[in-house]
Formats: structure tokens, sequence, C-alpha cells
């Protein structure tokens, strides 16, 4: 289907949780994962009687995140209820921030695919705290409610709706996703739910400058899912339009399995949240002293970084550009440089063997099975020459599958040193020169390409243990 | 502002509450009158007066970011209605 | 053993080896027992927690070791979270409900050697102003069983009248503590808002909520509240002020204190028995040194409106929880979860809770906000202005609690607006967040007649100064319901 004569508008909202050690009003822990319920204080039950404290951290990482997007800070920002009742929110409100959120404003400029950049506004992003799960699995014919995620702090982060193609979207989703991983504001975890995306898109002829009817599509936890979604609602509505319809203004979710989105059938009625002030909360009044204290140990942001990856470690920029995706990519490359002493080398094995793992497998960085010791001593070793490259990579697939731990004494182990002694290497060149002489002959009669042949045969007999360059020297030196 | 029955049902479904058939003369009556009482403020000239939201204009305390919980699970679920395998039991959620 | 009517006689007679508390317990335990079906003032006894901690206010006693309410009996307004003891709210919504926490208020006065001999009867949530809104039933007012104690804290009211308890919690969110007070002939204080912790206190209207002493004496509300005040890192309202020893300033003259006398609070509709103890009582505390200033809040016919747009707004949220999933009352076989909902609530909550949610609901929903809401909020600061203004020339105001004294069971509970404008004089200082206390100033036609003090922020220590001098010259809070006479 085509788009042609169609101006697609996109807005994203993304919630990102906070990795605070506690919760955002209760000394409960914000950990991922732990046994249901087990997180679960009085507060985050709202037990009758209970009163929410607010966690400092969440202020010093939302405005760290406002900092860093040249935003305003409120000074005075005020907690309110959002009203409604679901089985995941105890206490029937969810407490978060409505007139006066801690950040306003701030916008970022992301890069395209045809390298062009643009810049996309932030409206605010706010405070609040995340819902519980509710677990579909069949108990007794019913639901399972877990709340150990109740109460864990977000801080969602509303764009202007300047997007106006996927690409541009998916570039802002993920410079976002850079950004609050840069500062440590989040882990960025998506596939744990940290950082979650609701799309807003709309669509209206091109010269139209009323705003289309938009749908919002909910709780989208990657990036390929993002850029899905989006798709399949662009081309859902230019649908519906050209086919005389009304687009519905109406929530939706993405269905993974079936590529697609759909009516979420819990949000049918629009919802009136009454939102209030916080009768327990009083607005926080934060010192200039505060927000000046957290600008001035801002961690490096991802631009500087890049930059000083470029002239530190002279690598292309286009390299640069991909290991400062993530602060957690960055520190894994700075780590794996520091570790082997050949920052090119520890690059190209990020991105080319490791990346292209992770992303086969859908594995994030942070729970790669190979550490960035690991790939250190590796690439040490290739550095150093006690490996060849070829051996390395079946290094590294042990270690991938986890059969292999510490890399020098795998390499002891196996026996996988490189052999440098030419005197174990002659004798296999002299057989190959022997057994080849037809090629032998080629080689002499100038036909130099034929010597990759002879190389490899050799690389063939010593195991991948002969050094490729030694062997390429004897053959010269005899065949010369 | 005038309370019928369209108000009153919108109300209590905002707040999950369930209105009998006899109750919903018996409501609209109260909140009528409950509503006049309050529309007596309507007689006060309120520009430009900052709302208050709090008695005493004090400010929020932060406390710092530390865990002090720890699991309770069995014990705040003993006054639970229906559990099991340590979740509370809710009919199916539709999403 | 000559039972004692004040926390003080009864820490003399315990000092003085008259009886132990366990004796004191047992007392009074039995008083309840045998009287509570006529007043059901009480919801539940917890018999077993009270003789073990008589037993162990005892031990400490004899180890010299007592804190300074060692073994005296009291009983907790059922709104408060009580571990191990059922916390009912006066709702059938909580009939199952046993607190796995406790309340600051109630762990304060534990640790000082306070005995909880019980739970006492309320209003549903608290809302109400006559006990007659309770899952329990109402309850009686000990002067004269046909008439109403007051509300919320009407069971709590009633006992310590009665003389089940030395003492006992209450709440106070528009009145609560002081018209019960008011109507039971005792002492009741509301506290500076923030001044005793919220944690554990079940909430109505949390901007409003403030727990106090209900005592038969000032000197017994001083001591009381003493122990109950102070900053609670767990309640973000509660105020980090140091509590001042009240006990110790009881005692000062009144010599050069500024009285304010509000004329709105004098005004038509003031039943007249009442103007006359509430006059006489004033001129009282004129005799005592103090001078009387007429001073004018001018906002206090908008309290009450504004106050029954805040409370249900605030209780509307304050009540979702309450929703059949983690405790509390579940309907039979609910088929979905809109049925969970709305039958679990609605066969949980009585009639008046539902009506103030719904009422609360309605005045924060979209389009009714600002002209509801937020209106309310402009005219609680308005209000609270009223106060400052009036604070600058006088120390304390005095006036009535209630424009009358006890009306019959049964006289206004088809008319919400003539019960929620029995709150006229109490709901402005609670919108205000002020101090305010109701001490016994006289009776009318044998129903008792309450004195209200309203004093400036965190200035408690002031008001129980005045009120106890007054009862240094009156004997109304030593009169007894069953004789009338002083006991």
């Amino acid at each position: 289907m085509t788009r042609q004569g169609w101006e697609v508008v996109i807005g994203l909202e993304i919630h990102t949780q906070l990795n605070t050690a506690s919760k955002l009003f209760s000394g409960s822990s914000a950990q991922f994962g732990s046994a249901p319920n087990s997180q679960a204080s009085l507060v985050d039950l709202g037990f009758p009687g209970v009163l929410p404290v607010v966690n400092i951290a969440v202020f010093r990482k939302a405005i760290s995140f406002g900092l860093a997007i040249g935003a305003t800070i409120n000074r005075t920002s005020v907690f309110d209820r959002k009203n409604y009742f679901y089985p995941d929110l105890p206490k029937g409100y969810q407490i978060t921030q409505l007139d006066q959120p801690i950040v306003v404003g701030g916008e970022v400029t992301v890069t395209l695919s045809d390298d062009s950049t643009k810049t996309i506004r932030v409206t605010r992003a706010h405070l609040e705290e995340d819902a519980g799960k509710s677990l579909h699995e069949n108990y007794q014919g019913q639901s399972g409610i877990d709340l150990n995620r109740a109460g864990t702090p977000l801080i969602e982060i509303v764009s202007e709706p300047d997007m106006r193609s996927t690409d541009e979207a998916v570039a802002y989703a993920r410079k976002i996703h850079q950004l609050v991983t840069f500062l440590d504001v989040s882990d960025g975890d998506m596939s744990q739910g940290s950082f979650r995306c609701d799309a807003n898109v709309s669509v209206r002829p091109i010269g139209e400058t009323e705003l289309g009817t938009r749908t919002e599509t909910k709780n989208i936890n990657s990036f390929r899912f993002l850029e899905r979604a989006i798709d399949f609602e662009i081309d859902r509505q230019i649908e519906v339009l050209e086919n005389g319809g009304r687009v519905v203004q109406e929530t939706r979710l993405y269905d993974p399995d079936r590529d697609e989105t759909r009516t979420m059938r819990s949000k049918e009625t629009s919802m009136d949240y009454r939102y209030f002030p916080e009768p327990d909360l009083l607005p926080v009044v934060l010192e200039q002293a505060f927000i000046d204290d957290i600008a001035v140990s801002l961690p490096e942001l991802p631009e500087a970084r890049k930059t000083r990856f470029v002239t530190d470690y002279q690598l292309p920029e286009a390299d640069a550009q991909i290991l400062t995706g993530s602060r957690a990519l960055a520190d894994y490359f700075e780590a794996v440089a520091r570790i082997s002493g050949d920052a090119r080398l520890a690059s190209n094995w990020i991105r080319v063997e490791l990346l292209g793992r992770l992303n086969r497998d859908e594995i994030e960085l942070t729970h790669s099975p190979v550490t960035a010791e690991q790939l250190g001593q590796l690439t040490a070793r290739i550095q150093d020459g006690t490996i060849s490259g070829k051996i390395a990579k079946d290094i590294f697939d042990a270690l991938w599958l986890k059969r292999a731990d510490d890399v020098d004494h795998y390499i002891e182990e196996n026996g996988l040193r490189q052999m440098t002694d030419s005197s174990s290497i002659e004798p296999i060149v002299d057989q190959v020169i022997n057994d080849n002489p037809a090629q032998v002959e080629q080689y002499r009669a100038g036909k130099t390409r034929v010597l990759g042949f002879l190389v490899g045969q050799v690389m063939k007999a010593s195991g991948g243990k002969a050094n490729p360059r030694q062997v390429n020297e004897l053959f010269r030196s005899r065949l010369g | 502002m005038k309370v019928d029955e369209a108000v009153v049902n919108t109300v209590a479904n905002l707040a999950k509450l369930k209105l009998e058939a006899g109750d919903i003369d018996t409501t609209i009556e109260q909140m009528s009158r409950i509503l006049a009482l309050m529309e007596q403020m309507q007689a006060v000239d309120t520009s430009g007066v900052e709302p208050l939201a709090h008695p005493l204009d004090a400010v929020q305390r932060l406390r710092e970011d530390v865990v002090t919980e720890s699991d309770q699970h069995e014990k705040y679920q003993a006054v639970a209605p229906e559990t099991d395998s340590s979740l509370y039991l809710v009919p199916k959620v539709v999403e | 053993m000559s039972t004692p009517v004040t926390i003080e006689g009864a820490l003399r007679g315990l000092a003085a080896g008259e009886y132990s508390s366990v004796e004191l317990t047992r007392h009074f335990l039995d008083v309840i027992r045998e009287r509570n079906p006529v007043l059901n003032a009480v919801i539940s006894t917890t018999d077993d927690i009270a003789i073990a901690q008589a037993e162990q206010a005892d031990r400490d006693r004899q180890a010299g070791r007592g804190g300074p309410l060692a073994g005296v009996p009291i009983l907790h307004k059922d709104i408060f979270c009580t571990e191990g003891a059922r916390t009912s709210a006066g709702s059938k919504m909580l009939d199952n409900f046993v607190s796995p926490y406790s309340a600051t208020a109630v762990e304060k006065l534990t640790k000082a050697g306070a005995i909880m001999v019980g739970k006492a009867n309320m209003d549903e949530f608290a809302m109400g102003s006559s006990n007659e809104n309770s899952f329990y039933g109402v309850v009686r007012n000990p002067w004269q069983t046909d008439r109403v104690p007051g509300g919320s804290s009407g069971g709590s009211a009633a006992a310590v009248a009665a003389g089940f308890c030395l003492a006992a919690t209450g709440t106070d969110t528009g009145g609560s503590i002081r018209q019960p007070a008011s109507f039971c002939g005792i002492t009741g204080i509301k506290p500076t808002y923030g001044r005793v912790s919220r944690w554990g206190m079940i909430a109505y209207g949390s901007s409003l909520d403030q727990a106090g002493p209900m005592t038969r004496t000032a000197a017994d509300a001083a001591l009381m509240l003493q122990t109950m005040a102070g900053f609670d890192h767990r309640d973000s309202t509660s105020l980090d002020e140091p509590v001042p020893l009240f006990t110790e300033a009881l005692d000062q003259p009144l010599a050069g204190l500024r009285i304010g006398l509000c004329k709105e609070y004098l005004q038509d509709g003031l039943d007249s028995g009442v103007e006359t103890q509430v006059q006489n009582a004033i001129r009282e505390l004129e005799g005592l040194g103090a001078s009387l200033v007429e001073v004018s809040l001018p906002h206090t016919q908008y309290a009450v409106p504004a106050y029954y747009v805040i409370a249900p707004a605030e209780c509307s949220a304050n009540l979702s929880r309450f929703d059949g999933v983690r405790f509390g009352h579940r309907c039979d076989d609910p088929v979905d979860l809109e049925d969970l909902y709305t039958r679990s609530r609605s066969e949980g909550f009585g009639r008046e809770v539902r009506q103030r949610i719904m009422v609360g609901a309605f005045a924060l929903s979209a389009g009714y906000y600002d002209a509801y809401y937020r209106k309310a909020q402009q005219i609680r600061r308005l209000i609270k202005n009223d106060f400052i203004s009036a604070f600058k020339t006088v120390d304390l105001i005095a006036g009535p609690v209630a424009p009358s004294t006890a009306f019959p069971l049964g006289d206004m509970t088809d008319d919400p607006v003539a019960m929620y404008l029995q709150d006229i004089f109490t709901v402005p200082s609670s919108l205000a967040g002020l101090p305010a206390m109701s001490i016994p100033a006289g009776f009318s036609d044998n129903l008792p007649v309450g004195l209200q003090l309203i004093g400036n922020y965190l200035d408690e220590g002031r008001m129980l100064n005045a009120a106890h001098q007054f009862q240094q010259r009156t004997d109304w809070h030593l009169r007894s319901p069953d004789t009338g006479e002083v006991s």
C-alpha cells in the first residue's frame, strides 16, 4: 500500500523505570525478578492507614535527564492522584504529576537513516509510580496479581507530535534510550519493561493543518515492535480514511505474534481520572544548589563520549557512533580496549562478533554471555600474537556457549597457541610445496594470487595454529 | 447543576458502586441537597485566590534511597480474601 | 478499690500501690462487659492483649522503669490500626480485618505504658456527626440514652464519659473529637494538623485528619497529647517540630491572655441554652484574668460547603483501595472484575460512606473540578487567612463547639445537610489546620455543653493551660452521667 499524499504525525510517551535501590514511595526493593509479592510492602499494597514518603534519588535522576535535554527544572513540583480501578493498581489511584511536573520542555536531536538530523521537542517529563502485574495463567480460573513492581519509580517522557515518519520515531526512542542509560537514570532493559513506549499516531492529507484523529498504541517494549506497530497503524489509518471511514480515537495494543495493533478492550470507555493534588504529600521544593550539584556531576553524555572515542582511540566516526549507542556498550568497549591494548581490534570484535550474536539471539548486552573481561583477554591474545584470529573465533564460540571461562587457561588446555617457532612450520611448508607442484608452477609464472591457496593448506595442516604472516614469509623466501 | 439519573449513574460507575433501582431516587434527592449546599460557595469572590491544598504551607521531605522493607508477604496475605502461589486472585483480567 | 476517673488519679493510685494495673484493667473490662450492651460504645475488647500489657506495666513499675502512662487502661478509636486486633473503622468492609501493623500514635501510647482494653465504636470511616453510621450499631449518649453521643468519635466520648476507661484516642476531620466531647461532657483536643502522625490511622480526609486525646480533664489531655505527638518520618505531613511538655505549662496564670470572641460563632441558630453556658464560661475565663477581644471570621458560613467538597473528594480516592482484592470484604462469586468491585464495595460500605464517595467523585469529575474542588480550596485559603488576621490580636478564640446539645437519635438521619450544618463551628479550624479543643462548660436541660477553644498553630500548650485553669475553677468536667454529681 502507498502512503503517497499522506502526512504522518507521531508523538511518543516513553515510560522509563528509574534504577533506584528502593521504590518511589516506600523502602521496598525495586529490583526486578523476585518471588511474587515478596517486594510489596504495606505502602505498596495500599493497606488502610499507610502513607507515602518520597525517595530523593528519583528527583536526582529526573533532573539529570531534564538537564541533559536542556529542559526547565521546576523547583516546585507537585504530586497528584490519578483515579481509576484496576487490579494492578492497589490504591485505586496512581500517584503522578499533572500540572507541575519536575521537567518541562527540552529537546533532542536525532540522526536519521539517511544521515540527516532532526530536532524533536520534549513537552515534559514527570515522575510517577509504576503498577503491578496481572498474570493471566489460570489460577483457579482467575488472574493472579503480583505487586512487586507497584510503586517502582518511572519518569514518563512526553514528546511533542514532532515526528513525521516511523524512522524519526524510532530514532527518537533510541536517542532517549541512549540518554537515560548514559545518565544512569535507567538500566533501559526493554525485555524487563524498564523502557516502554506509547505511540500516538495520526495521519492527515499533505497540506492539511488540522491534526487527524489519533490512536494511542500502548506498552511497546522493543524498538522493532515500535517500528512495526507504527507502520501497521499508519497503514491501517490510511486504509480506513481512503475507504471513506473515520479513525476512532482509542487505545490500542500491539500484538507481536500477529504483527498488528488491536483495540484494548479494558480502556473502551473514555476515562475520567479525577486528578487532584495528592493530600498525603506536600509540594516538593528544591534548592537551586541541589539542581546545580546535579548539573556539575552529570556523566559524560553520548555526543561527548563519541568525540572522545574518535580522538582518543582513533576510531572512525561511524564506529564510535555505534559504540556509544548505550552507556553499557560504551563502558563495555572501554573495558575491552583497556585490557586488549588495541582499541580498533576491540571495536571490530565488539561490533562484528559480539553485537552480531547478541542481535541474533535477541540478548541485551547487560546479559551477554561473554564479559568485557573475557573479550578483552581474547583480543589481547590476538594482539600479542598468542593466537590467530581464526582460533580466537573458536574461543569466542566457546565463551558464548559457556564452555570456556578463562581465556588463557582455555588456550593452554587446548594447545591453541599460535606456532611462532619457524622450525616447526618449515616442514609443513616444504610438505605443501611438494604436494602441490602445479600451484607452485603457477606462482613462479607470476600468478601470485595462488599464494593464498598454499598458505591456506599450511593453516589447515597446522590446525590453524600457524601464523599466516610468517607462513607467507616462508613461501616467499622459498619460492622467490 | 441538576442531578439526574444519568449523573448519578456516571458517578456510581466512576466510584465502582452499584445503585439498586430503589436507591436511585433517594440518591438523586440527597445529592441534590448536598450540591445545593456546595453551590453556596459560588457567592464568594475567589478570583486571584491561590487554592490551599495543605493547611500548613509546608514542603515535602525527601528520604534517602535505602531499602528498609523485607519480604512479609505471608503476613500481609493472611488477611487477603483469595490468594494462590503468593499471588492475589481476581476474576480474569481482559486487556 | 476506689476507682479512679482520671489518668492523674490512676497514676497516683498505681504509684501508691492501691491497685495494680492488672486489677485496674480487669475493673474496666468488667465495666465494659456490664454496661456496653446499653451504650454500644465499644466494638471489641482486647482482653488478652490488655492483661498481657498490664502485667508488663506492673513489672515495669516494680522495676522502676514504667513509662509516663504505665498501667493506664485506654480505648482506641477503631480507626487506628492495632496489630493483632480487629481494626474495623466501624465498617462491614473491615469487619474481618486484623491489622498486620500498628499506628504510630498507638505505638507511642503503648510504649509509654498505656493498656489497650479495646476498640471504640465510631461512625463508619469517621463519616458522621452522630455515631449513627456504624456497621456495629448506634452509640448512645450516657447522659440520656435516647440521644446521640456525637460523632464520629462517639464511642470514644461515650466510653470516657461512662467510665469504661480513663481516656480514649479519637480522630477529628471536621469536628469528630470536639463535637462528641461536647455532647458527652468530656475534654477533647484536636491538635495542629501534623502534630500527631497519621501513619496507621485509616484515612478519611487526608489533609484534615488529626488524632487527639479524649479525656476527663485538660491535665490528662496534656499528658496524653505529649505522648502521642511528635515527628514521624513515615508521615510526610508530620511536623518536624519539638513537642513541648504541655503538662508543665498548665499552672501558668491567665493574666494578660487575650481571648477572641468571634461574632460569627455567636449568631442566630445557636441554641439559647448552649449560648448561655458558653457566655458563662467565657466570663469565667475573664475572671481568671483573660481579656476579651471581639474578632471576625467573615468566611465562616462557607466553611461547611467547602469542607463537604474537600473531605468527600479526598475520601473518594482514599476509599478506592477497598476493592475486595488484598483485604476487607469481598463479594461472593464475582462473575468478572466489574462485579467484584461494585458488589464488594456496595456491600461493604454503608449508606453515608457511599454517598460521600459519590459526592467526592462528582466534585472531582471532568467539568466540575474548578467549580467545586478548586473553589473549595480557594475558600479554604480565605478561611485560613481569616484566622491568621484574628490571631494578630488574640491568643485564643473561644466559642461554642456545636449549635446544640446532643440531639435525639434518628433526628437528622434523613437530612444530610442538616447533619452537616452541625459542624459549622468545628470545620473552620479543621480547614485551617489549627488546634482546637472542647471542654465541659455546663449543662442545658441536663445535657452537657462544650466550650471550644481554638489556638494558633502549634499553640496547644496555651489552650491546655487555659482549659486547665478553667477546670481549676469549675467542676463540669468531673460530673458523671449516672448521677450528674461530681464523681
